[in-house]
């Protein structure tokens, strides 16, 4: 299975560095025959951004943009987006991995400024649009840092690790996803479901409690809204393990969205494919908990009602009836939850009571 | 109730009451008024012969007075065209005293302003006035003066006659004033600078009571045509006038009388003006009644035939010098200027002249900078009263590419035989509807310019910074493009980066 894995990621790797080397081809060749480069991509304007309910994610639509050389607004970009490329290709060379900060600070280096972190940001996510890779591919990733714990074996594949193995297990606060984890390749596991949590309290809580070995489970920290990483390695867990993927968010309109954009993806990344787990479900805590084990709540804020209303109207709360639902409720009750309200039942109620009826509600 | 009693006060007397109205208001006040009014004499002397002036202002101390007024020693020494010994003592000691009441333009008008200045001196310190003057010929004379203010008589104190073997031609004034010099050096030197401003050809020297020097240089020996003397012009002559005339005139009829004493009145004009207002041409203009004077008046101004006032009896300074002096003076980036064509308010003819001077040295603060000038000289005071000021902050500057805080001066000149002044001070124009309309005139015109200049500077440095984006970023794409797609050699960008330079707009 590991040699299996390595001409797997070297074939990765070559693909990657060979659509770079394309890009950079392009470009080059169009300034030797003397005329102004350009780049076309798919359009990420909001009119060119559609739901998939058969992909069950936002996907880019027909629309492409063509970025010119020739044209003062976008040479700039153009000449930052080259840049990108070139760095994300000795990243990819090298096999090194660096984060969007670093992308900032790196173009210094190469004399090239960006204004802020939010502009090369963006023009990362222009290069994967132009690749159809994902930043990820490049050994760029994000600053925020999840976490995961569980019996999961993962196998390295970071030069340096080749060979060496971890159990995920192994440390009590869990471990960091992040690139080295999510290049990892999966070996063992005894688990049969994912649960992922919002917060890091109710994350540790269940590790103290053993709902990994109580409920044979893979316990993954989204840490608020789940980076691309952690999105993506859930879809890993979900594919390769063949095993369903379980969220528990606070129970208000954002932790909604929050397992949401797990199940369906979010428009920034449209771009993208495999960032989503179309099957993970929401468990809880739904508005309908609130009510159900009369949990400690606090009234919805007018920004809670505003969001609950975007919501009803977004065509990814379309699918199934039971986000609709529970808007409703949330709007009828107009109050909302913690994950850590569960303590006014003592501090073993959510594991013993409410996680077991909630996964089986949900399976 | 007691018998009120009576009394007559001669010209002198009267100023020497009121001097704050011929600006001698306070000692700061007075020592600026007192440079003011020699300087402009001496301006007036040389340019009345087409002379270049060279003037040379000498402000020394002579210890303290009391405790914020001292005593100064004021000379102004100039090369004009010199007094003739029998007028020196009254044009000198006599208020109300010249030989400027003529209808052109001069920058004295009044025959107070140099009085003023040695009265002022006089009731302060005692002392007489020195003037030393020649006209170039064999002599040179002095007097020591002072003024009865009484009687407005000169007292001649000393009189002294040299010979003049260099041929010496001009006129030095020397007395002494109270005064604050520290409190009035800001508006001194400004005077000198706005006056070197608007007397290009000038040489103008000033050394101050600590001996600092102060230079301004001509930039050019161009001057302005002097203005010839005139007539007055139907339009402005009143009951008044109209009698002296009738009193001075040799002439036998009326036809003859308008045509020798008015300004542009020619054989059909009078005819016509006679028909018009219903008086016979042959009558004797000694002859007229007083009733006959004023439906004279009246016609005057009604009669819509006259031809509007010739400008020679002005002394505009034209556009290239006005730029030239702005330019000495500013040193601005950009200028512009607008001379206007002569009109006339209450028969008194007039000139606006214009200019808009733009960055190089001219600071930036959060409103134009003005700067007025009447006959050449500079109006330092009372700004806000001022027509042109009421004129430049009444348009709508956006539309001229403009902002209050961009370096900008702009510069009005009138010229006129009579400069509608609010007060005897000479420091603003009244607001007469026909001066405000040349002024809007002008500055219309000046606008139009500045904005063009706007915006072509705005399209080139919209066009240099867009071609040195080009330049800049191009061959970074060339370099990264090169190792990305492992080539060695870098294509070849100098013909695009020229392209973008050829092609005016961008796509
Ligand atoms: N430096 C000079 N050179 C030649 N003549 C002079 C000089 N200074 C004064 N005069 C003569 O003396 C006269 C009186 O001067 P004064 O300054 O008192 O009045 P003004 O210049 O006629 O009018 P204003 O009151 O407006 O200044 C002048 O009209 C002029 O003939
Ligand atoms: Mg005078």
């Amino acid at each position: 299975m590991a040699k299996k894995n390595k001409s797997k990621i070297t074939k990765k790797k070559t693909e990657i560095m060979g659509s770079l080397k394309k890009l950079g081809t392009q470009i080059y060749d169009q300034l030797d025959s003397g005329v102004f480069p350009t780049i076309s991509m798919p359009s990420r304007s909001t009119e060119n951004i559609n739901y998939d309910p058969n992909l069950r994610q936002y996907i880019l639509g027909e629309k492409t943009v063509t970025r010119s050389a020739r044209n003062i607004r976008h040479v700039k970009p153009f000449t930052q987006l080259a840049w990108a490329a070139l760095f994300s290709n000795e990243l990819t060379f090298h096999r090194k991995t660096s984060t969007l900060r670093d992308v900032y600070y790196s173009a210094q280096a190469y004399n090239m400024t960006f204004k802020n972190q939010q502009e090369s940001n963006n023009i990362i996510t222009d290069l994967e649009t132009a690749t159809g890779h994902s930043r990820e591919d490049f050994h760029i990733f994000p600053e925020e840092r999840s976490a995961v714990f569980g019996d999961l074996t993962i196998g390295y594949t970071v030069p340096g690790y080749e060979g060496k193995t971890l159990n995920l297990s192994s440390h009590p606060d869990g471990v960091l996803i992040g690139p080295a984890l999510t290049s990892s390749e999966f070996v063992k596991t005894s688990a049969n479901k994912v649960i992922a949590i919002e917060k890091g309290g109710l994350f540790t809580r269940f590790i103290e409690e053993k709902v990994h070995s109580k409920h044979n489970s893979i316990l993954v920290l989204t840490a608020g809204q789940a980076p691309r990483q952690t999105r993506y390695f859930l879809r890993r867990l979900h594919d390769e393990l063949k095993i369903p993927v379980y969220i528990f968010t606070d129970g208000d309109p954002w932790g909604m969205h929050i397992a949401m954009v797990i199940i369906s993806g979010s428009a920034n990344a449209a771009h993208l494919r495999n960032l989503n787990t179309p099957d993970a479900k929401w468990s809880g805590v739904w508005a309908s908990d609130i009510v159900k084990y009369k949990l400690p709540s606090d009234p919805l804020d007018e920004v809670d009602i505003k969001r609950l209303h975007e919501l009803q109207r977004d065509p990814r709360y379309q699918g199934d009836p039971l986000w609709r639902k529970e808007i409703k409720t949330f709007l009828k009750i107009k109050r909302k939850a913690e994950q850590e309200a569960f303590s006014r039942y003592g501090l073993t109620y959510i594991v013993d009571e409410y996680l077991p009826t909630k996964l089986k509600q949900t399976s | 109730m007691s018998q009120a009693s009576f009394q007559e006060i001669s010209a002198s007397d009267f100023f020497y009451r009121n001097r704050d109205i011929a600006g001698f208001t306070n000692p700061s006040r007075a020592i600026f008024a007192a440079i003011r009014e020699l300087v402009e004499n001496s301006l007036d002397a040389a340019e009345s012969l087409k002379i270049s002036p060279d003037i040379y202002v000498r402000l020394s101390s002579e210890g303290k007075e009391s405790k914020d007024a001292q005593v100064y020693r004021l000379r102004v020494e100039d090369n004009g065209s010199g007094i003739q010994p029998r007028f020196i003592p009254s044009a000198f000691g006599q208020v109300l005293y010249g030989s400027k009441y003529k209808l052109k333009q001069m920058r004295g008008t009044f025959g107070l302003g140099g009085k003023m200045a040695v009265l002022y001196g006089q009731i302060m310190t005692h002392k007489p006035a020195t003037i030393i003057s020649s006209t170039g010929q064999a002599k040179i004379y002095s007097f020591k003066l002072m003024i009865d203010i009484q009687r407005n008589r000169p007292i001649i104190m000393d009189r002294k006659v040299f010979i003049n073997k260099e041929k010496w031609r001009g006129t030095i004034v020397e007395f002494y004033i109270e005064g604050d010099y520290l409190r009035a050096m800001p508006k001194i030197l400004e005077y000198f600078k706005q006056t070197a401003m608007v007397n290009p050809y000038a040489n103008l020297t000033f050394v101050d009571p600590k001996g600092r020097l102060y230079r301004f240089n001509r930039v050019t020996t161009e001057m302005p045509e002097p203005p010839k003397e005139t007539l007055p012009h139907p339009y402005g002559v009143d009951v008044e006038l109209l009698q002296r005339l009738i009193y001075v005139t040799k002439q036998k009829n009326l036809l003859e009388f308008l045509k020798n004493h008015f300004h542009r009145v020619g054989d059909i004009t009078a005819k016509k003006f006679l028909e018009f207002s219903g008086l016979s041409p042959s009558k004797r203009p000694k002859k007229l009644s007083h009733e006959e004077i004023v439906i004279l008046v009246q016609n005057l101004k009604k009669f819509k035939e006259f031809r509007p006032p010739d400008a020679s009896c002005l002394s505009p300074l034209g556009q290239d010098l006005l730029k030239a002096g702005i330019m000495k003076e500013l040193k601005p980036e950009y200028i512009v200027v607008n001379q206007r064509k002569p009109s006339t308010y209450a028969g008194h003819p007039f000139i606006i002249e214009m200019g808009i001077a733009y960055g190089g040295e001219i600071p930036r603060r959060n409103s134009f900078q003005i700067y007025r000038f009447a006959n050449k000289i500079p109006l330092l005071y009372d700004e806000a009263s001022d027509v042109s000021y009421k004129v430049i902050n009444a348009i709508n500057w956006r539309r001229y590419k403009v902002s209050p805080d961009m370096p900008i001066a702009i510069v009005v000149h009138i010229c006129s035989t009579k400069v509608p002044y609010k007060t005897v001070g000479k420091e603003f124009i009244s607001d007469r509807p026909e001066v405000r309309r040349e002024v809007a005139n002008a500055l219309r015109e000046i606008s139009r310019k500045i904005q063009h200049f706007m915006s072509k500077r705005e399209h080139v440095n919209r066009e240099r910074k867009r071609i040195s984006i080009f330049a800049k970023y191009l061959p970074r794409i060339a370099e990264f493009s090169t190792s990305l797609a492992g080539k060695e050699k870098r294509p070849d960008i100098k013909k695009l980066i020229a392209s973008v330079r050829k092609y005016g707009k961008e796509e």
